[in-house]
């Protein structure tokens, strides 16, 4: 497996805080790969620490690059985007400036245009709403614009922090079908991290399992779903 | 009934000025959630610089549009040199922060270019425009140029993904990094264009109130209070508070309260409507963050 993403000893720090302790995981190239664990466990913190969003410690490698952005607006500049928890929308501009911030560092016009094409063939919803505010969307409708956002970055690496949050299973459903034809059609590496593991690892091909800031179990995701002991212990189903 | 006229459209050329320069003020509060106290000595110092280019033989465009470019950048270099390091203190530093750059505006102008009161150029002099009885030529003017700077200002956040960005910095900063939003850089650019407008705002107002280090006190507060008016956070109520409190200050003080009192109205308008109604007539509720 070659990597897009490597993580040697990560540490995370909420000022002088220590949130995750040295962590060691790989995001797969051109795959899915799923952060699982329970409340608290520092997933979110995980993802914050990849986009520079938090003081971290320890090596991150991009692309087998030691990574050394510090700051957000920098490592969204490599081609890593992030969908944060919560969905992070910009509520009082309409859809249409969301997407549009989303594509902000890209200089290829055209390239964005199309790109808009493709995103409403993916989310019609979002076509039909393109004039209205952000925030008067459902929840649904604004996680689809958090990852029309993303997208509009053209990432080769997508971060996603709990996109089933808070949504009805149909919703579920649809987006994560689509997760997998952008995983899949456009060879996006996606980062996932997600409460609901079956779903995840439906998805993932390999999977971390996180407990109080320490990977606990990681492997391939088929590995982990049927390791009866794991799931039991730590997915709880 | 021609002096009424009189004194409502002199109200609109100041009001034009305290229209954009609450536009200014909103532009500060939407980004830092502050009130920026030291605009007006900023634009009065800004005018000053206008006043000495043109005592030195400059023309008063070539003049008008160096003095906007030195604020612009000014304004940038001031956000990154003196308001930064203050960005997480707790707000009463950033106050203090803000009433010690008007401080030391006031006393830098009145150190280079004295405390006299001066008469200001102004580049619409001559005949009253379209024969119109009710205003000055400067006045006319003056509500024109107020115009054109509302026009631009809101072209540039609505057309251009700088303007975009820098919506979307205020309102969401933590997300507008994760586009890649330079959120940092957009306070700055923030600050230069408040105070490139308060420099418009400064060389219109001169030529009416006379040019000394105090001229902004004043149009400070009545601008101030035309941002409450229309509500702190919406800058298009900020615009329709400026005039109206242009208007309602020159009717007032012609009228009912006399002209040496009429500063008092500002504070009125400032506190009946805080009393009254805190969010201003299109604000929305503040909601104070815990
Ligand atoms: N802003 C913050 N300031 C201080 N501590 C924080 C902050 N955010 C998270 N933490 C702490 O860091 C640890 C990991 O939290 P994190 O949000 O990463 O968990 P999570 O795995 O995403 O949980 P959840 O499934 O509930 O979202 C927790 O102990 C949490 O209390
Ligand atoms: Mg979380």
């Amino acid at each position: 497996m070659s990597a897009i993403l490597a993580a040697r000893g990560l540490k995370a720090f909420y000022g002088q805080i220590e949130a995750l302790h040295g962590v060691d995981f790989e995001v797969e190239e051109g795959g899915v790969t799923a952060l699982l664990g329970a409340n608290g466990a520092g997933k979110t913190t995980t993802l914050r620490a990849i986009s520079a969003m938090i003081r971290r410690e320890g090596n991150l490698e991009f692309r087998g690059k030691r990574m050394t952005a510090r700051a957000p607006e920098d490592v969204a500049r490599l081609g890593v985007a992030h969908v944060p928890d919560g969905r992070g929308t910009f509520t009082d501009l309409t859809v249409e400036e969301n997407l549009r911030l989303g594509a902000y560092v890209r200089r290829d016009r055209a390239a964005v245009k199309a790109d808009f094409q493709r995103i409403f063939g993916y989310f019609p919803r979002l076509a039909e709403r393109i004039h209205q505010q952000a925030g008067t969307l459902s929840g649904g409708e604004q996680q689809m614009l958090a990852i029309s956002r993303a997208l509009l970055l053209k990432p080769s690496l997508l971060l996603l922090d709990e996109p089933s949050f808070g949504l009805a299973p149909l919703v579920v459903a649809e987006i994560f079908r689509i997760l997998r034809a952008i995983n899949e059609s456009e060879g996006v590496s996606i980062l996932i991290v997600e409460q609901n593991a079956n779903l995840a690892l439906d998805l993932a091909t390999r999977a971390y399992l996180l407990e109080t800031g320490r990977v606990v179990v990681g492997g391939a995701a088929s590995a982990i779903r049927a390791d009866d002991s794991v799931r039991r212990a730590y997915l709880g189903y | 009934m021609v002096e009424l006229f009189h004194q409502l459209a002199s109200g609109l050329a100041l009001g034009g000025v305290y229209a954009i320069t609450a536009l200014a003020l909103v532009m500060i509060f939407q980004a830092t959630q502050l009130v920026n106290f030291a605009q007006g000595e900023m634009a009065m110092f800004s005018t000053y610089i206008a006043w000495w280019l043109m005592q030195n033989g400059w023309d008063y465009w070539q003049a008008f549009g160096v003095t906007v470019v030195f604020s612009f950048v000014g304004g940038v270099v001031i956000e990154r040199v003196v308001v930064r390091p203050f960005a997480q203190a707790p707000v009463l530093a950033s106050v203090i922060v803000f009433i010690g750059l008007s401080f030391i505006f006031n006393a830098l102008a009145g150190f280079f270019f004295g405390y006299s009161v001066q008469s200001f150029d102004t580049p619409f002099d001559g005949r009253p425009w379209f024969g119109n009885k009710f205003m000055s030529a400067h006045e006319s003017g003056s509500v024109v140029v107020s115009l054109v700077v509302l026009a631009l200002v809101f072209a540039f956040f609505r057309f251009t993904p700088l303007g975009l960005a820098m919506r979307a910095a205020a309102q969401n900063p933590a997300s507008a990094r994760l586009v890649g939003v330079r959120v940092g850089w957009m306070l700055a650019l923030g600050w230069g264009l408040a105070a490139a407008i308060g420099a418009v705002a400064g060389m219109m107002a001169a030529p009416i109130v006379y040019l000394d280090p105090n001229m902004m006190g004043g149009i400070l507060l009545y601008a101030f209070a035309g941002a409450v008016l229309g509500g702190i956070d919406n800058p298009w109520g900020a615009v329709f508070g400026g005039f109206t409190v242009g208007i309602a200050e020159n009717l007032l003080g012609a009228y009912v309260v006399g002209e040496e009192v009429k500063l008092s109205v500002a504070l009125i308008i400032i506190i009946g409507v805080l009393v009254a109604k805190p969010s201003g007539l299109f604000g929305r509720r503040i909601v104070a963050r815990v």
